[in-house]
C-alpha cells in the first residue's frame, strides 16, 4: 500500500501538518509556514481533501465534547505509513534530479 | 449619497468566473455584495477593495459554511445551488480552490446539477408534447439550453485535464 501513486502537493502538506492535531485553519497556516508561502491551501480544496482523507482512513477527526467547536484532525497510523513512503519517494526524485543535473 | 443598490444582471452558468470577476470589480469600486436574489445582486458601500468575493456551486452543508467561517470567510447567501462568500482582503488572499483536482471536482458538481435538471426538463417536455396544452416545448427549450451549458462546462473540464497532464 505504501507503493501507491504520488500524492498531490495539497495532500502531502495536509498530512505533514497533521503530524500534530490541527483544525482546518491551522492546517492552512501550517502549510503556508512550511512552504514559506509558496503553497496556499484554499478553503474549498482543503475541505474536500479532508473528507477524502478521512474516507481513506489516513486521518481522523478528534472527538470533541462540544459540537460547536472547531473540528481537529490527526494523522492515523495508516496515514503515517503513506507519509513516510512519500518522503522516501520525494528524496529519490530530488537525488536523481541533482545527479542528472551534475552529469549534464 | 446612496449606500445601497441593487443591480439586475444575467450570467449563463458557464460564466461563473465572469460573474465572480464582475463582483470583485464592484468591490474594487466600493460596492460589496451583501445578498443575492434571482438574477439580482444587492450591494452595500464599502471601502474600495476592502473585500474579495467568491462563488461556487456546493450542496447545502452547514458544516462547510462553519468551516469557511473558521478560515475568515463570510457567507453572503445562496441562489439556486450557488453560494457566495466574501473575505476582507486585509485577512489574506481568498480562493476557494487551489489545485486543478478540486477545480475539476467543482466543474463535476456543476455538471451533475445541469444533467439532473436538464434530464428532468427533457422528460417533462417529452411527456407534455403529447399533452393537448402543448406547453412541452418550453421544457424542451430549457433542456436544450441546459445541455448546451453542460457542454460548455465539459469543455472547461477537458482544458483543466490537459493542464493536469503536466502539473497539478
Amino acid at each position: 500500500m505504501a507503493e501507491g501513486p504520488a500524492l498531490t502537493e495539497s495532500t502531502y502538506y495536509i498530512l505533514l501538518s497533521l503530524v500534530k492535531p490541527r483544525h482546518g485553519y491551522g492546517i492552512m497556516q501550517r502549510t503556508d509556514e512550511m512552504s514559506c508561502g509558496r503553497v496556499r491551501l484554499a478553503a474549498g480544496t482543503l475541505y474536500g481533501a479532508l473528507s477524502a482523507l478521512c474516507a481513506k482512513g489516513w486521518i481522523i477527526p478528534l472527538p470533541t465534547e462540544d459540537e460547536s467547536r472547531r473540528k481537529e484532525y490527526r494523522l492515523t497510523e495508516k496515514g503515517m505509513i503513506v507519509l513516510r513512503a512519500e518522503v522516501k519517494r520525494l528524496r529519490e526524485l530530488a537525488d536523481n534530479g541533482e545527479r542528472a543535473l551534475k552529469e549534464g | 449619497m446612496e449606500d445601497r443598490k441593487t443591480i439586475r444582471k444575467w450570467f449563463w452558468v458557464w460564466e461563473f468566473e465572469k460573474e465572480e470577476d464582475w463582483l470583485n470589480e464592484m468591490a474594487l469600486n466600493g460596492w460589496v455584495l451583501e445578498s443575492v436574489g434571482m438574477c439580482s445582486y444587492n450591494f452595500v458601500r464599502s471601502a474600495p477593495g476592502e473585500y474579495s468575493v467568491r462563488l461556487e456551486m456546493h450542496p447545502y452543508d452547514e458544516a462547510y459554511l462553519s468551516f469557511m467561517q473558521e478560515t475568515g470567510a463570510e457567507y453572503i447567501g445562496r441562489m439556486m445551488a450557488w453560494i457566495y462568500f466574501r473575505k476582507k482582503t486585509a485577512d489574506g488572499p481568498f480562493d476557494l480552490f487551489s489545485d486543478i483536482d478540486s477545480k475539476i471536482d467543482h466543474l463535476d458538481r456543476i455538471g451533475k446539477f445541469l444533467s439532473i435538471i436538464g434530464g428532468a426538463n427533457l422528460l417533462i417536455g417529452l411527456v407534455n408534447s403529447w399533452n393537448p396544452t402543448r406547453l412541452g416545448w418550453i421544457n424542451l427549450v430549457c433542456a436544450t439550453l441546459l445541455m448546451y451549458s453542460l457542454g460548455r462546462i465539459h469543455g472547461k473540464k477537458e482544458a483543466l485535464k490537459r493542464e493536469r497532464m503536466l502539473h497539478e
